[in-house]
């Protein structure tokens, strides 16, 4: 009997899974009483100290840790302790805010871009130069002119979805069959109707390839971003974790910055397959 | 010609050399079509048909000369001119009435979506693709996708509709369906037609006139060939119509030998290029008819 692909697939997953997950088990095990003293003290060091126990939490902590903190997302007990609902939340308002702007200052560029060779040749400097900057650099200057934390993050996220989205933009409209524009000239179509039906339809799914790029470097950044400017959100809430020796939370952390970039990506991807046209 | 509905006049192309100077594709080209004339342009590549198409389309323009439209001069893309381009050229992204609608809201802005798609229903029945309105160009096969694109540029109602080989990325059997759908289409609608192919079958079918070029860089037209055929030619028994190998043979004759060695001479008025009805007028100074073709012709006349 041949199983699946797909199904064959899940079961290896699952086997590394659980192969990992039994591996650090084992890395993190205590290794018994690592020498003797005084009660007194050896209750001062705690365990990592008297048994050998890892500081590295387990995966039965960090699991039983996930579903303390699932249970219970959105609470909020002042600037210190709040639920990891709520810090994702901030850090996906923020790149969101970012990102959409970033999204509506570069499509209409890229269009620029791709349609004028003049416009083409002139900004090319500016964005060879900007593009390898990386977002935190700009940061520094955004606090010192924005004079507000949260508004110098937002910034940063919009200067670094700016480029995958203004470049894939600009080839795609550059890029257009010119079959399909010399259809629309024989048709006499206008410059704006041709941009909205011709060129936008047919460079559609090069722009959606760039802002899915966009989407996932903005949630790199943020991460990033927000240890930096502190207050809220995930970042913010990793690094405080750390400052705190909970290692814990950190992992639990992790895997949810791993969750929700997957989730954004697939929301792209579901959007670039439906501009996708086959031909 | 007393009828110059297109008039092509003294229309050239050139491009600069690399290393400076310039290279001509072609060059004192004069060319009148009458309304309603069935024109089938004939060369091997590189002599410039395709140019001399997109010039007509308003796509190019010549680097001399001017063309003249029903009294106009074109200066660029118009609704009058529709172009059947060789790979289809549909927009991918809509469905089979989406592309014929696109070309009937763009000649038509004043109407609404239901009279736009009633006249674009009108034209996909004319190709005969009822039944396939919406689905999308990459579920269709060769065939159908170009008759989207007839069904397009009919769709326009075109004083003049462009051809570039639209035939020639299909397989026998498809292209000689669609060459007669053309051939019935513009013989009931009165079209006026500028076709360029390399399949001399289908321009002895398909033409009044086959306008033959000769080799390029500097390519010129050689000769216009009168297709002596009757009007009411069928498919089934064109080839068998005794004046046929005689024209076949003189178009084949020219691009195989006389496209490459042709002389313009002293008597060559490109304003005036001879015009042959092989098998019929055949001692205009052009070799005499060999074999196979004088027999046709001798079962012709005779």
């Amino acid at each position: 009997m041949t199983l699946s692909l797909s199904l064959r697939a899940a079961i290896v997953s699952i086997a590394l899974f659980v192969a990992f997950l039994l591996v650090w088990q084992v890395a993190v095990s205590g290794t018994g009483p690592a020498a003797t003293m005084d009660p007194e003290y050896a209750k001062l060091m705690g365990v990592t100290a008297t048994q050998g126990k890892s500081a590295m939490p387990g995966p039965l902590e960090v699991g039983a840790k996930l579903w303390e903190q699932l249970k219970n997302p959105f609470y909020d007990k002042g600037p210190n302790d709040k639920g990891l609902g709520i810090q994702l939340g901030f850090s996906i308002a923020r790149v969101l805010t970012g990102y959409l702007l970033a999204v509506l200052f570069a499509i209409p560029v890229g269009f620029l871009i791709g349609m004028s060779p003049l416009m083409s040749r002139a900004l090319d400097p500016f964005i060879q130069v900007l593009k390898p900057i990386s977002p935190l650099a700009w940061m520094p200057l955004a606090l010192y002119t924005i004079k507000d934390s949260s508004l110098s993050a937002i910034f940063v996220i919009f200067i670094c979805s700016l480029w995958p989205t203004l470049i894939n933009t600009a080839f795609g409209v550059a890029n257009v069959r010119k079959e399909w524009l010399n259809v629309a000239k024989t048709l006499e179509v206008g410059t704006l109707r041709q941009a909205f039906t011709v060129i936008l339809p047919a460079a559609a799914p090069t722009i959606l390839t760039g802002m899915r790029i966009s989407i996932g470097i903005a949630w790199l950044v943020i991460v990033a971003a927000e240890m930096l400017v502190g207050g809220t959100g995930i970042g913010y809430y990793v690094w405080n974790e750390w400052n705190n020796l909970s290692i814990n939370s950190v992992i639990t952390a992790i895997l949810l910055i791993g969750v929700v970039g997957m989730l954004l990506d697939l929301m792209l991807a579901r959007l670039t397959r439906l501009v996708t046209f086959p031909e | 010609m007393s009828d110059k509905f297109i008039s092509i006049e003294n229309i050239a192309r050139r491009y600069p050399k690399p290393g400076g100077g310039e290279t001509t594709i072609f060059e004192n080209l004069w060319l009148s079509m009458a309304r309603g004339e069935f024109v089938c342009v004939i060369g091997h590549s590189g002599c410039g048909k395709t140019t001399v198409l997109n010039i007509l389309a308003g796509l190019d323009s010549p680097s001399d000369g001017t063309v003249i439209v029903d009294g106009q001069a074109i200066g660029g893309p118009s609704l009058d001119r529709a172009v059947i381009f060789q790979s289809h050229a549909l927009l991918p992204w809509r469905t089979v009435i989406g592309n014929v609608a696109y070309a009937v809201a763009s000649k038509h802005r004043g109407w609404s979506q239901a009279q736009i798609n009633a006249h674009a229903q009108r034209f996909i029945d004319v190709v005969g693709l009822t039944g396939a309105e919406h689905k999308r160009p990459a579920e269709l096969s060769g065939g159908m996708k170009q008759r989207v694109g007839i069904a397009r540029a009919l769709s326009i109602e075109p004083k003049i509709m462009l051809m570039d080989e639209p035939f020639s990325a299909l397989d026998a059997l498809t292209r000689g369906t669609l060459q007669d759908e053309v051939r019935r289409i513009c013989l009931t609608t009165g079209q006026t037609v500028f076709m360029i192919t390399h399949d001399v079958d289908e321009a002895i079918y398909l033409a009044d006139k086959v306008v033959l070029m000769t080799n390029g860089p500097g390519a010129v037209i050689a000769e216009i060939v009168d297709n002596p055929l009757p009007k009411t030619r069928a498919r089934a028994d064109v080839h068998k119509h005794p004046l046929y190998y005689a024209v076949r043979n003189h178009i084949i004759d020219f691009l195989v030998a006389r496209s490459k060695s042709f002389d313009k001479g002293a008597a060559y008025d490109p304003r005036n290029v001879t015009v042959v009805r092989p098998g019929v007028a055949p001692d205009d100074g052009y070799p005499p008819l060999e074999g196979e073709a004088r027999r046709a012709q001798r079962a012709g006349v005779g």
